[in-house]
């Protein structure tokens, strides 16, 4: 697939997921940036309808159509598709049963509705089922249309159940065509074409997660991928101890910081500031401790001082492929 | 910053007040994920209960560390009690389940002979343990009983980490567009019809809709949903009219809706949907809570201030501590300046919005201990 050697060759469906405010969607993003760089072709999905492909972008809301969304370093291209269940739904309808026309039929008699907000599971196979047609489509020559597909998946503590949907539709469908459609999903998700990455930040509870979703993961045998860890401080080694106040409070006079007035004041603030970042690199690197007891691949990906811009997005894919993830 | 415009100085959020208030009687936190709902929602309840109110807390966070820091085990289905509350209140805290939740309805408000068929129904047992919506109408039914019961002068929730962090609101709506719609009656009608005489009643729509049904569903698929409609045919009215309630209850001046955020852009959008999605339905909102908050302990040294010194004092190749120490300082300032420029941004859009802070720590909540240090931190003044 590539003349270049990264961690993840031969996967075709990236699934991200990570819980609530570790930047899931940014990483997704930056992920695909990545995975296209040097002139592929890279499918970027949204299953959740929160539009935040288009935030990160920072384009308007994007409809229910692969659309290009960015251009890659070294040339590649981005597209961007947000999945809406009922339009899924309406084309699984065409696809499998050439049912198109009755579609409108079957959404004002609610049926739409029904399946994609009231039965169990169909809307996760709905939507796991466009990625998978995706992630599967060819040209007319044989080649896979897409490189690539990233999933911007839902958050950590619902990724087994969201991915695992045969076991989600096995309560309202033992036999019949959605058994055989959600097994066909299935075998995409658990295949070594697919990775799941977990996008966390070294926090406990993030990292908590993320160690359940991959134990969670591993029982139902769908395929565990990379972490990301995100958000990452680099850190001064002199900064870990205790700081001395007269060196700093020298310091801070060399430095033309105290206003003629005394430095003491001053050089404890910021030795204050130093301890509590001392306590929180600590805090980081007991958790750091933890995920590398996994052994899965990890990654670190850079705190962006100005926030998650279309800038930091760049920023971030040049820091995974730089660390081989794509 | 330096924009001609003048920043809006957001009014102060007094949860105490709040808190205090005898005709407060709910209080729901809501917001994004990740952004400390659930920790907000127990640090409130603990702090209620602790100025002399009897409170309950309805997580539906599964997360085992907010029961291990309220000093319980597990949190399920029955409100359990804190015991290490001081003072005079009473604080209780449970977790919804929502399979449990569901069945005891079905229990309650059907004869023994249905509501075994009901639950033991294969569509019936996976609507009721998936995660899609059934989450948010259960927590709505919870909320309702817990204020039926009367048990409670106070009662908090949080709200289900959803898709869309309102569905809870849209829950009772939907419901009732579901059960109003033809599908239902026309699923409804051979069961209701019964037997042979069924077939007289087949229309032209139930047999496009069946065959539509069938050919994706399968015919058994069809046929568990038929017979589960059938049996809930007579609960469903009760169902809607008490889900219908409960968002009443939510507009009533006794509720009061926080919603949480943290000072990122995501996170600071979601709330100005909450804040605008809620004045739209007319739910009384007290306002803003900002978790994790970056200050500095020397704010008075500016970024720039800051960084310049740092590299003066690098070139020279002196004080190399004070040096790393100052470009610590530059950044937590540029941290703080990019969250205030967030807080800003919604204040300048939701200008009458109360808004109250909470540092970040270093550290989670492991005990109640924490959660009382939260409490006093979302109502400093």
């Amino acid at each position: 697939m590539s003349s270049r050697d990264t961690d993840w060759d031969g996967v075709r469906l990236h699934v991200v997921t990570g819980k609530g405010g570790t930047g899931k969607t940014t990483v997704a993003a930056a992920l695909a940036l990545a995975l296209a760089a040097g002139g592929r072709k890279v499918l970027l999905v949204e299953v959740e309808g929160r539009q935040g492909i288009a935030q990160v972008f920072d384009l308007p809301p994007l409809p229910y159509e692969e659309r290009k969304i960015a251009v890659a370093p070294g040339g590649g291209d981005v597209f961007a598709l947000a999945i809406d269940p009922e339009e899924a739904m309406l084309d699984y309808l065409d696809m499998f049963y050439g049912l198109k026309r009755m579609g409108k039929t079957l959404t004002k008699m609610g049926v739409v509705d029904f399946a994609t907000t009231i039965a169990p599971g169909m809307r996760d196979v709905l939507v796991t089922g466009k990625t998978s047609e995706a992630v599967r489509r060819k040209t007319k020559a044989g080649r896979r249309v897409y490189d690539a597909v990233v999933m911007d998946a839902p958050p950590t503590g619902r990724i087994a159940r969201f991915l695992n949907v045969t076991q989600e539709v096995a309560g309202l469908a033992r036999v019949g065509p959605v058994k055989a459609h959600a097994d066909m999903v299935r075998s995409v998700m658990g295949s070594p074409e697919t990775a799941v990455h977990f996008v966390t930040l070294l926090e406990e509870m993030p990292v908590q997660e993320t160690l359940d979703g991959m134990a969670e993961l591993r029982s139902v045998k769908l395929p565990v991928g990379g972490i990301f860890v995100n958000m990452v401080r680099s850190t001064d080694p002199a900064l870990i101890g205790e700081v001395d106040h007269a060196e700093l409070a020298l310091g801070l006079k060399a430095a033309g910081l105290t206003d003629g007035k005394d430095a003491t004041a001053i050089a404890e603030a910021l030795a204050r500031e130093v301890a509590e970042h001392a306590s929180r690199t600590g805090l980081e690197r007991r958790e750091l401790e933890e995920l590398v007891k996994t052994g899965a691949r990890r990654y670190e990906l850079p705190f962006l001082a100005d926030g998650a811009d279309l800038a930091g997005l760049y920023e971030l894919a040049e820091a995974i492929r730089s660390q081989g993830a794509a | 910053m330096t924009s001609g415009k003048r920043a809006v100085k957001a009014p102060q959020l007094d949860l105490d007040a709040i808190l205090d208030d005898p005709n407060t009687r709910i209080v729901v936190c809501c917001g994004s994920g990740g952004v400390g709902k659930t920790t907000t929602a127990a640090a409130l309840g603990l702090r209620a209960a602790e100025r002399g109110r009897n409170v309950v807390v309805l997580t539906v966070d599964p997360a085992r560390r907010l029961a291990q820091s309220m000093g319980l085990n597990s949190l399920d289905n029955t409100p359990r009690r804190i015991t290490e509350v001081d003072g005079d209140g009473q604080l209780h805290a449970m977790m919804l389940d929502m399979k449990r939740t569901f069945d005891e309805i079905i229990e309650a408000h059907a004869d023994p002979e249905r509501a075994q068929q009901i639950l033991t129904n294969p569509f019936y047992q996976s609507l009721s343990s998936s995660f899609s919506g059934t989450q948010e109408y259960m927590a709505m039914e919870k909320l309702g009983q817990l204020r039926r019961s009367g048990d409670w002068d106070l009662i908090i929730v949080d709200t289900p980490p959803s898709r869309s962090a309102l569905d809870f609101l849209d829950a009772p709506e939907r419901l009732g567009r579901f059960l109003d719609g033809r599908l239902i009656r026309i699923l409804m009608a051979p069961a209701k019809a019964g037997g042979r005489s069924a077939f007289k009643i087949l229309n032209a729509g139930f047999g496009l809709i069946a065959g539509a049904l069938t050919k994706v569903l399968g015919a058994q698929v069809l046929k568990d949903i038929q017979t589960f409609v059938g049996a809930l045919d007579a609960l469903f009215g009760g169902f809607r009219q008490r889900a219908e309630q409960t968002y009443r209850l939510l507009q009533q001046p006794g509720t009061a809706f926080v919603v949480v955020a943290t000072p990122e852009r995501d996170a600071m959008r979601e709330a100005s949907y909450f804040v605008e999605r809620l004045a739209e339905e007319r739910m009384p909102l007290a306002g803003l809570v900002v978790n994790r908050v970056h200050r500095s302990p020397a704010p008075a040294l500016s970024a720039a201030r800051s960084t310049a010194a740092a590299e003066d004092l690098e070139s020279r190749g002196e004080h190399e501590l004070t040096a790393a120490v100052l470009r610590l300082h530059a950044g937590r300032m540029q941290l703080a300046a990019r969250e205030h420029r967030e807080q800003e941004h919604f204040t300048s859009a939701h200008p009458t919005v109360p808004i109250s802070q909470v540092p970040a720590m270093s550290e989670d909540v492991h005990d109640l201990a924490g959660l009382r240090q939260i409490g006093e931190l979302l109502t400093a003044r």
